[in-house]
């Protein structure tokens, strides 16, 4: 073994292709992180299994950039929060209007549409709902009274579409539609022309006026869910989870995983490798038996044994997967350090009464450097595929969205049956690329180290 | 030789036994646990289905007791008064599992419906092996072929692409290949079917060719994935052997350069190929527990995944132990042929 110095390395490194390609995906995948970690807050992904914080976002929708490539444009699923809040008295009556611009641009109808409201009043206020159509006609679709009380109360309603007095409604204003509105569901009603059934581009505008008497109530929440079939970057899944969340957190979970257990599988197995070595005759005998032992457990097997029986917690995992990384490594710095042993330098620092301790840290682990690099990028891969493996098999910690548990969820839920493409697709591609960077890394590094893969 | 072979055999069956003292000790618990809850059933259901005994008790505690009795009575039967970390218990236990026994599944049971874990796994077992096993054998013989034709010429066309076809397809996890295949493969398009569990029973003689049948999409898959890295490993130790003197001398003398490179360099790179194939053999076997959970074929890694989704412990217990052992074997043999191959490491060097 040539010792190289690390100005070499690096500019060997440099010159490689490979090795430049892997540090620019790294860093991607590092900025990534960042964002994920500074832009969506810590709740969010902890409220990843809560059903509750994602009720307003619609089941398996596809990535919204699907748009841009079809003809037909798929109906987006919109979340109006920020209403335009008007507010009249007359006399005693004061009329609160919440008004929602919809541009509705899509070639179906809507899923549905909900509005969520939470309201802080007195008395029984009288809330009316309606919709101004592009086409200028103006459809009531609700008028109800807020159920009473005597002290201020907060009240929380969602409306639903499928609110059989807006149906009914509806159905008395059929004298504006020129088609029959038995059986349509009301989403097809409001958006639709009005000679024909066919949706109706435009702008709409709903108008959400609560009138009550002497006391303005205070609106809290107001928001109106135009419902469709696309959402955000990265489409939602079954359980209305927005997936770009679980694919970007999973970025630093991965990269944690990966890097933890590589970089403590190499430092473990170098250490113990290198002190087998240098000690030789039975502590080398026996310290490669005991790595012979943990060399031969079938480390899938194991890990899912374990995994079942003490903890799934993804801490615990990595403490795991570690236990099985050190094994290979140890067995080849052990050889390496055979080697170094011999050189004069050993033998004068042994000579001249050094510690072990100390031969063994500076002189022969610094030799072993650019092999540990190689090895921590190599082993980084495998680390975050076992991972990911466990967790598809419902085995990970499920608190935590990891890719294995999103692909997990996916298989669940029978995405590949249902062609749910934008379920299966992006974790698997980011397990790849993240693979594929340390593998580069690893690859150009490999290169320089051992000097017989040249040519 | 003699004692090279010895020490291994001997650090083999040392590995086998603290795997299974790992695994009882890992499940012992939960075992008992399960078996005691058992028998608690058991004795409530005898006393159900027969009134006659309940009736002929005057107060409820006489009951009780009784009750408490009989369980206790059974604990004793089965061993279960001691602690499962008691040393006979354990010893008792890895005995009976060595031999193969490994008791009754508590859920699970195989196509004919025995629930004797020994008749479940080897009949799951031989379906793992051949769907494992022909992958591994078409993997290497093409990975090898590809290795060494690309070693033939480093830096051409095709040692470009197979390299980096190796390196990108090592980073990808064979079951989501397996979902992206389903999704293509069964319901794009549908060619073959999405469960590779063949539907007709297995007395049918066309069993075997729906097997086959079925096979395809794993296999085909298992191939994708794995075939690359093995020609980029080939590549690489021949890259290495090209590069000894021997050969050089071989090419200055004029010896044909096809010649060279399957008979003198091939050969030379056996020793760590058939290292590898053998573990790579074993190794196979460890992952087919997702691969086959993925494409649903009935072999022992879907086993094992089933056993682990219902906490069927003595069929987890029984197929670590069948895994461990043809692990162990597979590493054994590769370390025999090592030695063959490379005397160095018999002697110690």
């Amino acid at each position: 073994m040539s010792s190289i110095s690390p100005q070499e390395i690096k500019q060997e490194f440099l010159k490689s292709k490979m090795g430049i390609a892997g540090i620019i995906i790294l860093s991607i995948l590092i900025a990534t992180s960042i964002i994920a970690i500074i832009t969506i807050p810590v709740e969010t992904f902890q409220e990843w299994n809560n059903p509750g914080s994602w009720i307003s976002y619609p089941k398996v929708a596809i990535p919204i950039w699907v748009n841009y490539f079809m003809t037909e444009k798929i109906p987006e699923h919109k979340i109006y929060d920020t209403p335009n809040i008007q507010t009249n008295s007359n006399g005693e009556i004061i009329l609160t209007s919440h008004q929602f611009g919809v541009n509705f641009d899509y070639e179906s109808f809507p899923n549905d549409f909900i509005y969520i409201f939470s309201s802080e009043y007195v008395d029984s206020p009288l809330l009316q709902m309606s919709v101004i159509r592009p086409d200028g006609i103006k459809l009531e679709l609700l008028s109800m009274a807020l159920p009473y009380t005597n002290s201020k109360t907060i009240h929380s309603e969602r409306i639903f579409s499928t609110d059989n007095a807006i149906n009914k409604n509806l159905s008395l204003q059929s004298e504006k539609f020129s088609f029959n509105l038995d059986r349509l569901s009301t989403e097809d009603i409001v958006f639709s022309k009005s000679k024909i059934n066919e949706p109706l581009k435009g702008n709409y505008i709903f108008l959400i006026d609560t009138y009550s008497i002497n006391s303005k109530p205070e609106i809290h929440e107001s928001q109106l869910i135009i419902g469709g079939k696309a959402f955000g970057i990265m489409g939602t899944d079954e359980l209305r989870r927005d997936l770009a969340v679980g694919l970007l957190w999973g970025t630093p979970l991965a990269l944690f995983i990966g890097l933890v257990v590589s970089i403590a599988s190499v430092v473990a197995g170098l250490l113990y490798g290198v002190y087998a070595g240098f000690k030789g005759k039975k502590t080398d005998e026996a310290m490669m038996r005991f790595n012979d032992v943990i060399y031969a457990l079938p480390a899938l097997p194991f890990l899912i044994i374990l995994s079942v029986t003490i903890s799934n917690s993804i801490f615990v995992m990595v403490g795991f997967l570690m236990v099985f990384g050190w094994v290979g490594i140890a067995k080849v710095a052990r050889s390496m350090s055979l080697q170094i042993k011999t050189k004069g330098y050993v033998d004068a620092a042994n000579m001249m009464g050094q510690k072990d301790s100390k031969i063994v840290l500076k002189h022969i682990l610094p030799q072993l450097l650019p092999y540990a690099f190689a090895s921590v990028a190599i082993s980084v891969p495998a680390a975050i595929t076992t991972e990911a493996g466990l967790s598809f098999l419902g085995l990970g910690d499920p608190s935590f969205p990891t890719w294995g548990q999103i692909l997990h969820d996916a298989n669940t839920f029978g995405a590949a049956s249902r062609g749910l493409w934008w379920w299966i697709m992006p974790p698997g591609i980011m397990i790849a690329i993240t693979g594929l960077a340390f593998v580069f890394i690893g690859n150009a590094l490999d290169a320089i180290v051992n000097p017989k893969l040249k040519r | 030789m003699k004692r090279y072979v010895a020490t291994r055999v001997a650090t083999m069956f040392g590995v086998l036994m603290i795997t299974l003292l790992i695994t009882i000790s890992l499940v012992g618990s939960n075992m008992d646990t399960i078996l005691k809850q058992g028998i608690v059933f058991q004795v409530r259901a005898e006393i159900t289905e027969n009134p006659a005994i309940a009736d002929s008790f005057s107060s409820v505690e006489e009951f009780e007791t009784f009750v408490q009795n009989q369980i206790d009575q059974r604990h004793k039967i089965l061993g279960l008064d001691e602690p499962w970390y008691s040393p006979q218990r354990i010893g008792f236990t890895m005995y009976k599992i060595l031999l193969l026994d490994f008791g009754h599944a508590t859920f699970l049971t195989s196509d004919e419906g025995s629930s004797d874990v020994k008749d479940i796994i080897f009949e799951k077992l031989p379906r793992t092996i051949l769907l494992f096993t022909t992958a591994t054998v078409i993997i290497s013989i093409i990975g090898i072929f590809l290795g060494a034709l690309s070693a033939s010429k480093v830096g051409s066309m095709i040692d470009r692409i197979t390299s980096s076809f190796a390196i990108i397809s090592s980073s990808f996890p064979v079951w989501w290949i397996g979902m992206l295949m389903i999704f293509l493969f069964s319901f794009t398009y549908q060619i073959f079917p999405a469960r590779a569990t063949p539907d007709i029973p297995s007395s049918d003689p066309e069993y075997i060719g729906s097997l086959l049948y079925h096979m395809a999409l794993p296999l085909i898959t298992i191939v994708m994935i794995g075939f690359g890295s093995w020609a980029y490993l080939v590549r690489n130790f021949m890259v290495g052997i090209m590069q000894e003197d021997f050969i050089m001398a071989k090419k200055t003398i004029g010896v044909n350069q096809k010649k060279i490179i399957y008979t003198h360099a091939l050969k030379n790179a056996a020793p760590p190929i058939v290292t590898i194939l053998a573990l790579s053999l074993s190794g196979s076997l460890g992952g087919a527990i997702i691969t086959e959970a993925v494409f649903d074929w009935p072999g022992m890694g879907r086993l094992y995944f089933e056993a682990i989704t219902v906490m069927d412990l003595p069929v987890i217990v029984g197929a670590t132990y069948i895994l461990t052992v043809f692990f162990l074997i597979s590493i054994f043999i590769a370390d025999l042929l090592y030695g063959y191959f490379d005397p160095r490491v018999r002697t110690g060097q």
